[in-house]
Order: C-alpha cells, then sequence, then structure tokens
C-alpha cells in the first residue's frame, strides 16, 4: 500500500519545528507500524537525509519506551497496544497518517518524536518503594497471607508500563493515571500500608512539581492506556490523599 | 572538551600494589557444597560503613542484575553512579521476560529443594557450569522471592492468599513462582523502586541515555569509564574503584531475535579488549516457542512464554502431503484427524513430553521442518495446540459446577474460559500480531535466539579477569552451562545483583579504603577517550554506501545460518571468512547521516554493530573449536544415532575463555577445568 505521511520533524530541543510530508510506497500489511517508519528511514538514510528518530526498544509491547501521537491518538487507532503492537492492517492503501510526539509541557521533545519523560522517574523517585533494604533478610514470603483479590488489583495497577500515553490523551497533559498507578499497587498490599500515607503526598507533590495539569475525570487516560490501567486508581489516590491530609 | 565528573578531585592518587592480571582460577572455596558460600561469606574481607562512605562504584546496565546491584551498593553505603543507555531504568530488557522466576522453596510440597534445584540446573546445562556458583544460585534462590515481597512485587496467588507456583521445562516440580505473564516487568520495577529510593537519598546517581565506550584501566584495574551522552553527544568520562557490568546478552548479534532493539554487547565488548576473558561464546539459547518470521521486514520476534507448554501440545502433520497441502493453503490444521498428527515431543521424550528443556524442543522443530513438516509459508513453523487443553479444562469445569452432561459446545466455552484466565494476555499479543484466532486455530511458533550464555568470564566473586571489573546476570558466563532452564535468567539476575556481588565487591574494595577518589585527570583517561573520539570519527567518515541494518542483517543471516541451531565445521570456516570480510566492508562503506554532537541513532546503532561484527568471529571460532555437541551448542558430526547431542567429557570438559590479542581471529584460548566432585556426569536424557 501507499501511504502519505506528516511527520513532525524537529533537529533538538532549542530549534523549532515543522511537519514535513513523506510519501512512501510498498508497505505491507503485516508489518508493524515502527517496521513502516524502519522503512521510510532506509529510504531517507539512501538519499543521504538524516532518519526520524523515534523511541522504541522492546517492540513487544513491554518496555514504554515508544511513544507515538497517530492521527491525534496515543499509540494509534487500535486499543490496548502500543505503537510497536500497532500493524499496518490497521490501514489502508492512500491513507494520510499524522505522526507527532507526546504533547505535554512536562514532556519536552528532545528530537524529532522523542520526548523527555524523566519527570515520571522522578514522580517514582518521591515515593513509589517500600522502604525495605534489598540487603537484609525479611521474613519468609508466605508469612502473610494476601486476599487473591486485593493482590490482583494491586498487581493490575502495577502493570503501567510508564509510556506516558494517559499524559498525551490528556487535555490538561495530567499525570494522574501515572501515579495512582503506583500509590494503588503499594496502597493493596499489607507491606505498602506502613508508608502509604506519607508516600501519596510525596508523589502528588512531585508529580505538581513536574507541571502536569488536573484531573478533570474525562477518562481519556483509561481509553488511551496500553495496558487498561482503570480511572478507579485514581479515586483510590484521591482517597489515599484525602485520608493521609486530614490524619496530618 | 574534557567534562570532569568525578566527585572531587586528587592531584596524585595513593596507589596501592599493582595486580597482576589474574590466571583462570575460579576461586571457588573449598569444603562441602552446601557450606562453600556460608564459609566464603565469613572470610572474605569487608568494608567498614565510614569507609563505603569514600569508594565510588559504576554500575553499567540497569536491568535486573545492573538495578538490584545498584540498589543495594548503595544501601550499603558505596557511592554508585548507574548508566543506561534507555531513557529510564525501569526499560531494560528483564522486563520482557514474562513466564517466572525459579525458586527452592518447595511451598507445593512437591518434594523441591535447594539441591534439586541445584541439579536440574547443572544438567539442565549439559554438565558445563560450576558446581559451585549453581549451588549458591539454588541456595540464595528463596531469598529472592521473601526480597521481592517485602518490595511488593505483586506475584500471582491463591485463593489462601498464598503464592502461586507453576512448572517449566526440564524439571519435575512446581517452582516457578510468575506475576501472569510479567513477571520480569515486576521485579524489574521492584528493583528499580529500589534504585528510586537511593536516588532519592542521594547515594545513585542515575545517568541515563548514556552509553559506555570504554573501560579504563589505571594500574592495571578498572577504574572507570568512557560514556557519550545520547543526547548532547558529549564524550565524558566517569571514575570509580569498582566497575559493576550488567549490560545482558549478546543475542542481537543474530539481527532477528526476541531481544529489544537496543540490545548490545559494546560494554562487555570494551572490556573484553582491555583484558577480560569472553567464555564461552557460542553457547546461545534458541528459544521454541517464537512467532515465526514473516518476512524481509522483520525488525525483531517475539517470545511466547514458554509456560504455554504446560498445556499446549505441540505438532506436525504425520504426512508429508498434508504439510505441504497447508503451506499452500489448501487444507487447515483443523481438519487433520488425531491420528494423523504427529506429538513428536511426546513421541520421542515421553518421560517430559512437551516440557523437555528448550535446546531438545528447538532443535525437535527444526528437524521436523527440515524435514519438510512445517507448516507456514516459509516451511518454518511448528503447532502449538490448545484444544485438548481447553477440552481438558472445560470437562473438568462442567463438573465442579455441576454440570454432568454437559455438550461439547458448552464445555469448550468453559475452556476457553479457564485457558483465557491462564494465558489472556499471551493469546491476545499472538492474535494482535498473526491476525489468527488461537483459540479457533493451533498458534504458530519457530525458534529463535533468546539468550546467551556465554559471556564474561568471571570468577566465584563475578570479578573479570580485570581486577575490579565485575559482570553480573547475562552479561556473565557463569550459572547455565551450555543451556539455561526457563525461568532461570530472572533468578540468576536478582542472585547476583541482591545477594552476592554486593558482597563479594566488598573483598576487593577493602583494599582501596585509602585510595582516595580517583582522578579523571590521567593519561589513562586522556587515552581512552582519545580512542573513542578517533573511532566515533571513523565511523562517521565512512564512504556512505549502505545503512548500518544493511550490515546488521547480512551479520544476522550468517549467524542465523552457519552458527544457529546446528553447526559444522564447514560452515563455521565459512561465517568466520565471511564475518571478517563484511567487517572490512563496514568500516570503508557504512553510512551514517547527521552528526556526532547530537542526538543520532544511526551512530548509536553503528557503533554497536561494529562489536558485533568482531564477536561474531569470535563466536564462529568458539563453535569450531568445541568439537562436541552439548545443550545450546550442536554440532552436527557430533550426534547419536538418534540426533541427540554427544558431548565429550574427556576433552571438553572445560569453559573455554578466549582472551583478546587484537583480530578475532588471533585470540588465546584459556581453559577452565570444570569440577565435579557432587554430581556424577551423565548423558542427559529427557525420554
Amino acid at each position: 500500500m501507499k501511504l502519505y505521511l506528516k511527520i513532525w520533524r524537529q533537529p533538538n530541543a532549542d530549534t523549532r519545528g515543522s511537519m514535513v510530508d513523506y510519501t512512501l510506497d510498498g508497505v505491507e500489511s503485516d508489518m508493524s507500524f515502527l517496521e513502516m517508519l524502519d522503512i521510510l528511514n532506509e529510504e531517507l538514510i539512501s538519499k543521504g537525509e538524516e532518519p526520524v528518530e523515534f523511541d522504541h526498544d522492546c517492540r513487544e509491547g513491554i518496555c514504554g519506551t515508544c511513544s507515538l501521537m497517530i492521527n491525534g491518538q496515543p499509540h494509534g487507532p487500535d486499543s490496548r497496544i502500543t505503537v510497536c503492537q500497532l500493524h499496518m492492517r490497521s490501514f489502508n492503501d492512500g491513507d494520510e497518517i499524522v505522526i507527532e510526539p507526546w504533547r505535554a509541557a512536562a514532556f519536552p521533545v528532545i528530537k524529532d518524536l522523542i520526548v523527555d519523560r524523566s519527570a515520571f522517574d522522578r514522580i517514582q523517585q518521591a515515593g513509589g518503594y517500600i522502604s525495605v533494604n534489598t540487603s537484609g533478610r525479611p521474613v519468609d514470603a508466605n508469612a502473610i497471607p494476601i486476599q487473591k483479590e486485593k493482590a490482583d488489583k494491586s498487581f493490575n495497577a502495577a502493570t503501567c508500563i510508564g509510556c506516558g500515553a494517559c499524559v498525551a490523551a490528556c487535555k490538561n497533559a495530567s499525570a494522574m493515571l501515572f501515579t495512582s498507578a503506583k500509590v494503588s499497587q503499594f496502597a493493596l498490599l499489607p507491606q505498602g500500608r506502613v508508608e502509604a500515607a506519607e508516600r501519596v503526598q510525596n508523589m502528588v507533590r512531585q508529580m505538581d512539581l513536574e507541571g502536569f495539569g488536573n484531573c478533570t475525570n474525562t477518562g481519556a487516560c483509561e481509553v488511551e492506556c496500553p495496558k487498561g490501567i482503570s480511572l478507579e486508581n485514581i479515586a483510590r489516590m484521591n482517597r489515599e490523599y484525602l485520608f493521609s491530609s486530614v490524619k496530618g | 572538551m574534557k567534562k570532569i565528573v568525578s566527585e572531587t578531585e586528587v592531584k596524585s592518587p595513593v596507589k596501592t600494589k599493582t595486580p597482576k592480571i589474574k590466571e583462570l582460577v575460579s576461586n571457588v572455596p573449598s569444603g562441602p557444597l552446601k557450606d562453600k558460600w556460608t564459609k566464603h561469606k565469613d572470610e572474605i574481607d569487608l568494608v567498614n560503613p565510614a569507609n563505603k562512605r569514600n569508594i565510588d562504584v559504576i554500575v553499567i546496565g540497569t536491568g535486573l542484575a545492573g538495578g538490584s546491584s545498584a540498589a543495594t551498593l548503595a544501601e550499603l553505603g558505596y557511592n554508585v553512579k548507574t548508566f543506561c543507555y534507555q531513557d529510564s531504568p525501569r526499560r531494560a530488557h528483564s522486563i520482557a521476560a514474562q513466564g517466572g522466576v525459579n525458586a527452592a522453596k518447595n511451598y507445593q510440597g512437591d518434594g523441591d529443594s535447594v539441591y534439586r534445584l541445584f541439579y536440574d540446573t547443572i544438567k539442565g546445562g549439559d554438565y558445563r557450569s560450576r558446581e559451585g556458583n549453581v549451588y549458591r544460585l539454588a541456595e540464595v534462590s528463596t531469598n529472592i522471592i521473601d526480597q521481592c515481597v517485602a518490595q511488593g512485587v505483586p506475584f500471582a496467588r491463591e485463593y489462601g492468599g498464598l503464592l502461586d507456583n507453576r512448572s517449566f521445562g526440564g524439571v519435575l516440580v512446581s517452582r516457578t513462582f510468575y506475576a501472569k505473564g510479567q513477571t520480569g516487568q515486576q521485579l524489574l520495577l521492584g528493583a528499580y523502586a529500589a534504585m528510586n529510593r537511593q536516588i532519592q537519598r542521594g547515594k545513585i546517581r542515575s545517568y541515563t541515555r548514556h552509553e559506555m565506550l570504554d573501560l579504563v584501566l589505571v594500574d592495571g584495574k578498572a577504574r572507570g569509564i568512557i560514556a557519550r551522552n545520547l543526547v548532547t553527544g558529549e564524550i565524558e568520562r566517569h571514575s570509580a574503584h569498582a566497575v559493576v557490568l550488567g549490560t545482558g546478552g549478546y543475542g542481537n548479534l543474530f539481527f532477528l531475535s526476541t531481544y529489544c532493539m537496543g540490545a548490545n554487547v559494546t560494554a562487555a565488548w570494551k572490556a573484553h579488549k582491555r583484558g577480560a576473558f569472553f567464555a564461552n561464546p557460542c553457547y546461545t539459547q534458541i528459544h521454541p516457542t517464537c512467532i515465526p518470521v514473516s518476512g524481509d521486514h522483520q525488525s525483531k520476534l517475539t517470545l511466547m512464554s514458554e509456560s504455554l507448554r504446560n498445556d499446549g501440545r505441540i505438532w506436525v502433520p504425520g504426512k508429508k502431503e498434508d504439510a505441504i497441502a497447508i503451506r499452500e493453503g489448501r487444507l487447515k490444521p483443523t481438519e487433520i484427524p488425531e491420528e494423523d498428527r504427529d506429538y513428536y515431543l511426546e513421541r520421542r521424550y515421553p518421560a517430559f513430553g512437551n516440557l523437555v528443556p528448550r535446546d531438545v524442543a528447538s532443535r525437535a522443530a527444526k528437524e521436523r521442518c527440515d524435514a519438510g513438516y512445517g507448516v507456514n509459508k516459509t516451511g518454518e513453523a511448528v503447532y502449538l495446540d490448545f484444544d485438548a487443553a481447553i477440552m481438558r479444562y472445560g470437562r473438568e469445569k462442567a463438573l465442579t459446577s455441576g454440570m454432568k452432561d454437559a455438550d461439547d459446545l458448552t464445555i469448550r466455552k468453559l475452556g476457553e474460559k479457564v485457558v483465557e484466565a491462564k494465558y489472556g494476555n499471551l493469546f491476545q499479543m499472538y492474535e494482535k500480531i498473526v491476525d489468527q484466532n488461537p483459540y479457533k486455530t493451533p498458534m504458530m511458533i519457530y525458534p529463535a535466539v533468546h539468550y546467551t550464555m556465554g559471556g564474561l568470564w568471571v570468577d566465584y566473586n563475578l570479578m573479570t579477569s580485570i581486577p575490579g571489573c565485575y559482570a553480573a546476570g547475562e552479561a556473565n558466563f557463569s550459572d547455565h552451562g551450555a543451556n539455561r532452564l526457563g525461568a532461570s535468567a530472572l533468578m540468576q539476575g536478582l542472585a547476583d545483583g541482591y545477594f552476592v556481588l554486593p558482597y563479594t565487591i566488598g573483598d576487593y574494595l577493602s583494599d582501596d579504603i585509602r585510595t582516595g577518589p580517583i582522578s579523571t585527570e590521567s593519561k589513562e583517561f586522556d587515552d581512552a577517550e582519545k580512542g573513542v573520539r578517533e573511532r566515533i570519527q571513523k565511523l562517521m567518515s565512512g564512504r556512505g554506501i549502505h545503512s548500518v541494518d544493511y550490515y546488521h542483517k547480512k551479520l544476522g543471516k550468517i549467524m542465523w545460518n552457519k552458527c544457529g541451531m546446528a553447526r559444522n565445521e564447514n560452515g563455521l570456516l565459512e561465517a568466520m571468512k565471511e564475518i571478517s570480510e563484511l567487517r572490512q566492508d563496514f568500516w570503508e562503506n557504512v553510512k551514517i547521516p547527521g552528526n556526532a554532537d547530537g542526538k543520532n541513532q544511526e551512530l548509536e546503532k553503528a557503533g554497536r554493530v561494529a562489536d558485533f561484527l568482531e564477536l561474531g568471529e569470535l563466536f564462529a571460532m568458539d563453535a569450531l573449536h568445541r568439537n562436541e555437541s552439548c545443550g545450546g551448542h550442536f554440532r552436527e558430526e557430533y550426534q547419536t544415532p538418534e540426533g541427540e547431542a554427544l558431548r565429550d567429557d574427556e576433552n571438553f570438559k572445560y569453559v573455554a575463555a578466549w582472551e583478546h590479542k587484537g583480530k578475532p581471529s588471533d585470540s588465546k584460548l584459556h581453559k577452565e577445568d570444570l569440577i565435579y566432585e557432587n554430581i556424577e556426569l551423565k548423558t542427559r536424557s529427557y525420554k
């Protein structure tokens, strides 16, 4: 199939970028979206032009590195997948495809389609852990039974891959779904309850400092999340935050 | 411009005794197997907490081995710097491990023990690993589970609230702990969280989007690295008292593999060129259950978890004409009656059936496909069928739900639900890629490169042959012999990082308590930086004919065809020659657009492929010299009449550790004899 691509090109963080048009022929339906971009890049290199830079690594939907807005949708038209799992069979011959980086003030562009998501790391550093030493000898793993239902919910929250699609999808560029997933994972486990109050306060403070917007409950994040992280986590984080604020 | 990033500078560091490059001494402690590690921990030197604050350690790679080492070293009090090429430490490819992590907890009461895990691992590795290391791995495996649960890793649980287990290939017990199909991700997030806690305390400085491009030796000791900031292109100097490489494996040598796109051998290869011996490079694991290649455009292969072999049955048509009809699209697999199917693993290996180890399953698939029974367009695929499991689970569910006379359709529906609960995410992944519904038609699978058992040679303390340079996890060669069992990679990465290296490194660093900070203003750093800059310049000045991927794909084809699942003398000789020629072509004609003083993904790839082009030749040479078949290394000349691997313990019961001598083909072989005091060497049989 033949495709008409409009791609955001920006040489570096300090230079203004713009959309550039490319026409690509010979795309097959069983290629992945990123393999389509590989082919475009091979063409550009052979013409002596600079290839389009985009973040990607595992190419199996789990590392959370790839991050493209495709026709205005984070990770493209298919649901519950990352861009690297998107296949060209989702498109038709002659389609125009607009490819942009994540758009959020807290995720500045590094080059072309690559953004800086280190704000997510800093939110995790503010409290996304249980303060237990790895070098110690903790109690036996089965000493504290955990209700399967709670363990499963905690796992579901923990499946967040930190890709940033939630921020990209949100009109306010809010990071509430991301932050609440980590808060929830620990809040649901007995091991995590000990520091729950301090954790939610610290993580929310850092989230605000990074310049992410507020949540207005539109739920766009949940729809676009490749791992299906539930809005329930945001509600839980709000409860945790309120309790911890009242308790002081 | 030089960038000085050492914490503080001193004019002349205090020099300690100059160490000699060590001969191949494994340093495995003497004494009974089960006391070795305890005894060793009691006897090695420690660094007191106040002195740890004056010692810097660099950790390259932030996967399970690197991340867990960094977190633990920082907790102990060392000043740690971590480096990863990804944009966050959390993204290292450990996250992609689906199936689980082994531990000899014996929660199932099925007769598991530390000894049994040790024995299974040695046997699974085809008697090509060190007894002492493997026993220690089995011993600390139970700590991993305790540790991870305390960190909030959400493992799968049973309704009673206790941890659940499942079974993996090559073993007869259920000792694998898991978190659905995301065990690696959850364990890595645990290590990442532990790192984050130390970053927040200021004990770890995390450098993301950075790549190590050389190891710096001062007075024969590893004292720092040269790194490139991948965003700005700046070349940086970083010094430390020791350098830990947790940089993973080198399977991307094959271009197509289940590794992430960025995985590379560069850090390990630079250490090799500086004096670290590279051990058993030809031991590669080819994983039997991957999604087959669909075309030339393919950039990577996707693994389907080994856990699927708990319930899936592997088969090809028993009649060649049926296989041809399937390939031509005239016949569907579901139309082939039971008696015309060849469940070849169950036929050849009745004791282990579909749960034979990976090397055995992969070779058996290749054997059938080579014989003309493959089932996709290219003839390189076999079926993994869940129909029997769906019906079996369905019948059980019907009975437990009180339905005594349920019809087949109801049973099938109930069974599909059970299978979905167990493997839903894997089935979804398969359907997204292949566009076929695995509940209705069998999956197609084929082996793909997945893991490398070979790596930097290390002693019992995980130190390479360069004093002060350590290697942990997949980057070292130590525990899996010639073949790794499923769910043992996560176990080894975390065992090395949480429980072994942080202690053994103290024995070395105890000599450094009076050294003071290492200066980056020395001839050694000057020379290393100059070398890195010249190499980048050379890459950028290629004549510009072919892209980096062109060379990488060519190398991958040579490797897969001549150094893959089956190897022979002629093929390996050809491979060595072809790789050497390709390397020369690469340096003359590679085309890298853009420039080196900013983000440039082509330049990043080029540096990595240049190193693969050297390693590939050494790999072939190692495979050529090993005139036997063992584990993942199968030489066609050495097999039993039934086509099983034929080991030669008399001549090859050793670790092949290669010393760099300029060209890969000039590398010098050192042998570490493997001593078996506790296990009797046997022919590995899963029949």
